[in-house]
């Protein structure tokens, strides 16, 4: 990586969550010609918080799928802030279903703070929505990338992102709770939130070394949102590349599921050896 | 032979259960240990063998208790069937959390288990099953690296033997002090169970007293057929955040194994004293005509 080593976490968590930050909003703008939007779940609504959609990414067709934040305060409210609600997340499961029906690879752009907790959405399956997207993703026949752009809050974010490679932003987090969610869990106190930011391993450099994630996207230095134009360049590049090699996978769906399958297993202590 | 090796293995069993020290069915050590225990929830005199007797559940209102996990298989399991998976199996510290290693260490000691999870070989009504349970009493079932690798060796297991998978969950979610490792765990065992199902496998997961957060996010919710324990809190997020999140509080009710029924996200609530009659039925009806799937 560069310069900005030295960063700390808890700096590195307020990069993350910068208002102006590029997301897949972004993304649809300046990797994608002709996208095409596609919205709803086809049972009940529509929630603005996952944007789903078709374009062309260097001329071939891709499904594109991200969470979004929204850009000023009416989209904030009606993206619940970047948290999904179940209808997201079934939306989600429709733009994977496409993706395997047409043959075409599948981008994520991941920045939640994690799925909503509302009463509505527990009513109509928040962990069973969830659920269903990582059961589909692990048996998908396409390539999958999956990019965490800014905040990779919880399942809300592993949710779109059970990636054959997974890259992260160089000042992008990815837990398994919020910092403050983990600090009052923990502690009772989510004041202590900066104390968890230095403890959680959540930053780039952290996951890429546990091999949560496979590739760091390196950003401007003051991070990306000063200079999105020569991020998104990083990020196209690093698709390109990805993409190019994801294609060569004999079984994308069996290499995800290798790939997930090894999840912590360096922490393992086996004892004697069972059935 | 054959009965030689079951009554050991019922034996092991009865250990285990004895070692998870649980009241009241460890022994009374002395005169001086009580003979009622209160239900907590009508209050009502409950002697520890009426206890026992009743699998837990209070003869006055019914309200289920929790109990281990050897226990619940003492309860489900044909005696003499109970043969454990990976007994030894068990994570480290990934992220040199303070005070994580005194604390499962402490567990360990006082509740007789290795980790959150135990899976186990055996039969229910005659037929085999790999079965897996979440022990709220240890880091509240939390999910980590070791109960996420468990839970995908169990799902291996049944796939490799052609048995059905039952996974009897109680679990405060994925588990904090491993981090991010713990989060991943929810890809690797939604995917083990979802490779399992594909292959014609049937899951059938029970949902007991909590199951949320990340266990609920992923295999929790991914069975053929759920099954849920009267009143069982289950859910996503914890009914506090929610609160907390909507400024209002929440019904009577909300998030209650009841409720997800009536929401359409579980196929039937059974109280503990039908759990094994009900779970034979459902492997009796999945033997595919007749022919069993376990034939070797």
């Amino acid at each position: 990586m560069t310069q900005n080593d030295a960063i700390p976490a808890a700096r590195r968590v307020a990069l993350a969550r910068e208002p102006g930050r590029p997301g897949v909003s972004g993304a649809v703008q300046t990797l994608f010609t002709d996208f095409f939007e596609q919205r709803g779940d086809r049972l009940c609504a529509d929630d603005p918080a996952v944007l789903a959609g078709v374009g062309l990414f260097h001329g071939r067709p891709v499904t594109v799928l991200g969470t979004r934040k929204g850009a000023d305060l009416e989209e904030n409210l009606a993206c619940h802030f970047g948290m999904p609600t179940p209808e997201g997340y079934r939306k989600a499961l429709r733009a994977m279903e496409q993706a395997e029906k047409f043959g075409r690879p599948l981008l994520t752009f991941v920045d939640t703070p994690g799925a909503y907790p509302g009463l509505e959405a527990e009513a109509r399956g928040q962990g069973a929505a969830i659920a269903a997207c990582l059961a589909r993703m692990s048996t998908l026949s396409v390539p999958l990338i999956a990019v965490i752009m800014g905040e990779g809050g919880s399942g809300g974010a592993l949710a779109l992102a059970m990636g054959n490679r997974v890259l992260m932003a160089e000042n992008a987090v990815y837990s398994v709770l919020s910092p403050e969610g983990f600090a009052s869990i923990l502690w009772k106190d989510s004041s202590r939130a900066g104390e968890a930011c230095g403890l959680m391993k959540l930053t780039a450099a952290d996951l890429l070394e546990l091999q949560v994630i496979d590739r760091v996207l390196p950003e401007p230095d003051g991070g990306a949102h000063t200079d999105p134009a020569a991020f998104w360049r990083t990020v196209d590049a690093a698709l390109r590349e990805e993409l190019r090699r994801a294609e060569k996978l004999a079984d994308p769906a069996r290499h995800r599921q290798r790939r997930f399958r090894a999840m912590g297993n360096g922490w393992l202590c086996a004892g004697k050896e069972t059935i | 032979m054959n009965d030689w090796f079951a009554a050991r293995r019922q034996r092991m069993l009865r250990l285990k259960v004895r070692r998870e020290g649980e009241r009241p069915f460890a022994p009374r050590l002395s005169a001086s240990e009580p003979v009622f225990e209160q239900c907590p929830r009508c209050h009502a005199a409950v002697t520890r063998t009426q206890w026992d007797k009743n699998r837990m559940v209070c003869p006055e209102c019914g309200f289920h208790r929790p109990v281990g996990a050897y226990r619940r298989l003492s309860m489900v399991l044909d005696e003499g069937t109970f043969q454990e998976l990976d007994p030894d199996l068990t994570g480290t510290d990934p992220l040199n959390f303070p005070g994580y290693g005194e604390k499962l260490a402490g567990l360990r000691r006082r509740t007789g288990l290795r980790e959150a999870a135990v899976t186990a070989r055996g039969r229910i009504g005659g037929m085999p099953v790999i079965a897996a349970v979440l022990d709220s009493r240890f880091m509240m079932g939390s999910m980590g690296v070791a109960v996420g690798e468990k839970i995908a060796r169990a799902a291996e297991a049944a796939e490799k033997a052609r048995m059905p998978l039952v996974i009897f969950c109680a679990s405060g979610g994925a588990r904090m002090q491993e981090g991010i490792l713990s989060l991943m765990q929810m890809g690797k065992t939604a995917a083990a169970v979802t490779r399992f199902r594909e292959k014609g496998g049937l899951y059938i997961a029970y949902l007991t007293h909590p199951t949320t957060g990340g266990v609920t996010a992923s295999f929790a919710m991914l069975g053929d057929i759920t099954l849920a324990e009267p009143e069982a809190l289950i859910g996503f997020a914890g009914p506090r955040v929610i609160e907390q999140t909507i400024g209002q509080t929440l019904p009577e009710g909300f998030q209650r194994a009841e409720y997800l029924q009536e929401h359409g996200f579980v196929d039937a609530v059974v109280p503990r004293a039908e759990m094994r009659n009900t779970l034979a039925k459902l492997l009796r009806l999945h033997q595919k005509g007749g022919v069993r799937r376990d034939a070797e």
